[in-house]
């Protein structure tokens, strides 16, 4: 793994350690103030600051989850080379997509 | 067979990739070795059995084997510290081809030392005068802490990520690299820092520590890739190694 793709996975584990307690949180604050699926909506509709921290959230998702996978695919498979570097850009791309497809949906 | 107190029930792998363990019974003998042991098989029971010594006495790094189910040094392991029950399990060292019997090919080993520019880089004109490296300086220390390596194997066979990724450079290796990243006299610092940088280079150990518990001399190899990440990650962060 080259050093730029090691720093990126190191970089954006240090954002997931923080931004999925934050989600964690938020989510047994929602469910324990016994909020409805109107109630978050009408708290997320035009909320920059949601709709930034969960952007940050998505981005470093997508940067870390593909190097992740193309570790543990070299160490436990056979493949190697160009098709698993495109395979796993794909994957990145699909979470960044459908990241900000959530993002957007409860934002908008 | 069983072991009595006078006697060993050694229990040795016959073969290459295929094979078998075939069991011996070799009298126990004060201060004996593991490497007495099988000298002792081979020339007293079968003289066909296969393995490599040289120098008897921890310098040569030639006759390291699985005991036990672990790696080490056979000339300087005494049967007392691990024949548990009078029982001993020798096979060839893991991570490698077997040659015959407890015999590896090393090649893919020490091939790993020259890919990771392990080697003095001189540069292409000679200093013109001795270089002064005080011992108390931290590359000298930081080169100190990995040079006694023996490459006896040892850490190779016992590191995970050689088991899973046959690119990955292993400690002994990458070890070598970092004390040459340390010397102040090398003019090869560039390439090797991108040698060690590949896909199969330091980043990918997972710090299991296997080499660093193993090591027969007490080098701790974990400790060696951790400061090439750093050395890689300045690097590639433009602050230089």
């Amino acid at each position: 793994m080259s050093a730029l793709l090691f720093a990126a996975q190191r970089l954006s584990a240090m954002v997931l350690a923080i931004a999925v307690a934050v989600h964690l949180a938020t989510i047994l604050y929602a469910s324990h103030a016994g909020l409805t699926a109107g109630a978050i909506l009408a708290r997320t509709h035009g909320n920059i600051a949601f709709a930034l921290f969960y952007g940050l959230f998505v981005i470093a998702v997508a940067v870390h989850a593909p190097i992740g996978l193309r570790n543990v695919l070299r160490e436990w498979t056979p493949w190697r080379g160009r098709t698993l570097d495109l395979a796993l850009i794909l994957f990145a791309v699909a979470l960044f997509l459908l990241g900000f497809r959530a993002v957007a949906a409860v934002f908008a | 067979m069983t072991a009595d107190a006078a006697t060993l029930d050694v229990s040795i792998w016959r073969g290459t990739e295929e094979g078998h363990f075939q069991s011996f019974a070799v009298p126990r003998r004060e201060h004996q070795t593991v490497l007495d042991v099988v000298t002792e098989v081979q020339r007293a029971h079968d003289p066909t059995l296969s393995y490599r010594f040289a120098c008897r006495v921890g310098m040569c790094g030639s006759c390291a084997m699985v005991v036990n189910g672990r790696p080490r040094w056979t000339c300087r392991t005494r049967v007392s510290e691990v024949a548990e029950g009078g029982r001993l399990q020798l096979e060839p060292l893991r991570n490698l081809t077997i040659v015959k019997d407890l015999t590896v090919e090393m090649t893919d080993f020490f091939d790993k030392w020259r890919d990771a520019r392990g080697y003095f880089e001189p540069g292409s004109k000679p200093e013109s005068d001795f270089a002064v490296v005080p011992p108390q300086t931290p590359q000298r220390q930081a080169a100190d802490a990995g040079i006694e390596c023996i490459g006896c194997g040892v850490c190779y066979s016992a590191c995970d990520v050689v088991a899973w990724d046959a690119d990955y450079l292993g400690p002994a290796a990458l070890n070598r690299a970092w004390t040459l990243v340390n010397d102040v006299r090398d003019r090869g610092q560039a390439e090797r820092i991108k040698a060690v940088a590949t896909d199969g280079g330091c980043q990918a150990c997972h710090t299991h520590m296997s080499c660093t518990q193993f090591c027969p001399k007490q080098i701790a190899p974990t400790y060696s890739i951790a400061g090439l990440k750093r050395a890689v990650m300045k690097r590639a962060l433009g602050g230089g190694a």
